[in-house]
């Protein structure tokens, strides 16, 4: 009987260290799949093809219901697959292109509960944490608009 | 109780968060952005389309229909574009 691997929600400032968090949910003998997702900020990010280039994203959140509806997401996963462990660290503040945004690591026996918890946490981190980007480029810039596409994307884990 | 707004309606209201103490007719989450647009020309262009507005009672996501009943802290914000 190995020790059990940690869940875990973290809201930072700072970078993460995407190969140290999987490495953290690896390595025990229960553990057979473990998938990770990391969203990059995009230098050519536009919803309406803006002429300038954007220079950086700027994410807002709601301290303390940024954590609470991560770990409700958390618990949600784990309720509708076997996980062994997994990780979801959400930034915030001034984030450049090329640097990370969001890491979700989940390990589990099997690949198949792995790769749809990873993917049922991030649709719903999308749509359900409280968290706003706006885009800053050289003549401004304004707030990113929500996607239908990403409402639909997590609506489809009600229908299952 | 404590409002709080975030993005575009914190900039467009000109506070982050704010104390207020609404009459008893104010029952839901919708009755109080309504009674909150009637605060200002800031407040009034935050909240000028209802239905884009999200909202949460003591950091839960709630409907506008939800009824405040004695929540403390209430945010209103635009939907959520993490991730």
């Amino acid at each position: 009987m190995t020790a059990p691997l940690p869940f875990r929600v973290r809201v930072q400032a700072e970078p993460f260290d995407a190969a140290a968090e999987i490495a953290a949910l690896s390595g025990t003998g229960d553990v057979g799949a473990v998938v990770s997702f990391t969203g990059f900020c995009r230098a050519d990010k536009s919803a309406d093809g803006a002429a300038t280039p954007l220079t950086a994203l700027v994410l807002e959140h709601y301290p303390g219901m940024a954590e609470a509806e991560m770990e409700r997401l958390m618990e949600e996963a784990r309720a509708r697959w076997p996980l062994l462990g997994a990780s979801i660290i959400h930034r915030f503040g001034r984030i450049v292109p090329g640097e990370q945004i969001v890491l979700v690591v989940t390990a589990s026996a099997h690949r198949e509960a792995a790769f749809s918890a990873a993917s049922f946490l991030m649709d719903w981190l999308k749509t359900s944490a409280p968290f706003w980007k706006k885009e800053e480029r050289a003549d401004g810039g304004d707030w990113v608009a929500a996607k239908d596409s990403d409402d639909h994307a997590a609506a489809r884990w009600q229908a299952d | 109780m404590k409002v709080l707004y975030f993005a575009w309606l914190r900039e467009r209201v000109g506070l982050a968060e704010e104390e207020v103490s609404p009459p008893e007719s104010v029952r839901t989450v919708a009755d109080l952005a309504a009674w909150l647009a009637g605060r200002g020309p800031g407040h009034a262009h935050a909240f000028e389309k209802p239905g884009v507005v999200r909202a949460a009672l003591d950091r839960r996501h709630v409907k506008p229909e939800t009824l405040l009943a004695g929540a403390r802290e209430v945010a209103f914000f635009p939907p959520m574009t993490g991730g």
